[in-house]
């Protein structure tokens, strides 16, 4: 099988690993992710003004992108570029109006209409839940806290899984043998791209969420998020300045650690 | 009109908001805010133009947690996105540049997005 990708900036820089661990991955399991020819940043947060079109025009770009190299349907493994793109997408279908007006201003791209579909390679992963287990060649053995944040699931319209308790995540790291402990931080957001403003915003949601983890037993956290990745990783030297009994945990992409399980 | 612009910038109703906190209740960075997300809404409709100056809308993360579980289905992450371009629509930039230090570039694609006009 193969399926179309759509990588995004940090997933070729800070998150390399996290690309390279996915497409092997993928490749074990007998998909193949073929990145589209041309992309441009998504935007990163989708833009909410209503009156301001600008601003969706780099998603609405890839999308074009994506229909003209003959793809009805592509994935994307950054939490931010799958809401942004969905967001975008979900205008398309349901805004005639706003795409008017867009597809006249872009008018040496084709049309789009919102046929593309986006998909999160854990919605993908959710069909292979068998194949997954077949594959493990060393069960994990640690036990897991799985953290979605806000991206994935909110708004609801384009929520991979039951946004106030998703679990696809802890499932797939089942089928890899691990043990997953009950999370109930596991959508609140880490703070995100205010930790660029104000730092300790970041530290004070982090040490909240980094801690629940702990208390509940956790010995990682597993994100898909390179956001959220770096938040919960980088700013724990930051927490210890704060709160001098903390001790912090692993923060781990899901596929890197699946990755580990089917590679024994 | 203050209520009337964040209304045509949100394309939300202020006036179905009955105050009942929940907002407040969910949001994750509430701590770290001067007004609450409900407390906003209601300053809006006083139509107390102080409230653009507010810490409030620079602090949220644009989560949806807020709009997710309104009952009335306000989503308050687009008033709170109609605050900031309230202030930068006047070319009043909220990011201070020598900030962005070791970052990855979603976190500085995104703070340029919200921060800047």
């Amino acid at each position: 099988m193969k399926i179309a990708y759509y990588p995004g900036c940090t997933l070729k820089t800070d998150a390399k690993n996290f690309e390279n661990a996915t497409i092997n991955l993928f490749k074990k399991l007998g998909v193949e992710l073929i990145e589209l020819k041309k992309w441009y940043c998504c935007g990163t947060v989708y833009s909410l003004t209503k009156d301001n079109l600008m601003y969706r025009l780099a998603a609405i770009r890839n999308l074009i992108k994506a229909k003209e190299e003959g793809y009805d349907k592509i994935t994307t493994l950054c939490s931010i570029c799958y809401n942004t793109l969905k967001q975008a997408n979900e205008m398309a279908r349901n805004d005639r109006e706003a795409m008017d007006k867009i597809n006249s201003f872009m008018e040496e791209e084709i049309d789009y209409d919102g046929s593309v579909e986006i998909i999160h390679p854990l919605e993908i992963l959710k069909n292979m839940e068998d194949k997954i287990r077949e594959n493990v060649k060393k069960p994990l053995n640690k036990k897991y806290a799985s953290y979605y944040g806000c991206l994935l699931l909110r708004p609801k319209n384009i929520a991979i899984d039951e946004f106030e308790n998703p679990s696809i995540m802890e499932r797939m790291l089942e089928a890899c043998g691990g043990k997953l402990i009950n999370f109930p931080l596991k959508n609140e957001c880490c703070g995100s791209y205010t930790v660029v403003e104000d730092k300790n915003a970041v530290v004070e949601r982090c040490y909240r969420i980094i801690s629940n983890a702990k208390i509940n037993g956790a010995d990682a956290i597993i994100t898909s998020c390179p956001l959220c990745h770096f938040n919960l990783s980088e700013i724990q030297e930051e927490i210890k300045k704060c709160y001098t009994t903390f001790t912090g945990l692993p923060v781990l992409y899901f596929t890197e650690v699946m990755l580990e399980a089917l590679e024994g | 009109m203050l209520a009337e612009k964040v209304e045509e910038l949100s394309g939300e109703n202020l006036y179905a908001c009955y105050q009942c906190g929940k907002c407040s209740a969910g949001c994750p960075m509430a701590e770290m805010m001067d007004f609450l997300p409900n407390q906003v809404i209601l300053l809006i409709l006083r139509g107390d133009e102080g409230v653009i100056d507010s810490k409030t809308p620079w602090i949220c993360a644009q989560c949806y947690q807020c709009g997710t579980r309104c009952p009335k289905n306000v989503d308050i992450t687009k008033i709170m996105e109609a605050l900031r371009a309230i202030k930068l629509r006047k070319n009043i930039d909220h990011l201070k540049i020598n900030k962005l230090k070791k970052l990855p570039q979603i976190a500085v694609v995104s703070a340029t997005r919200k921060y800047t006009g």
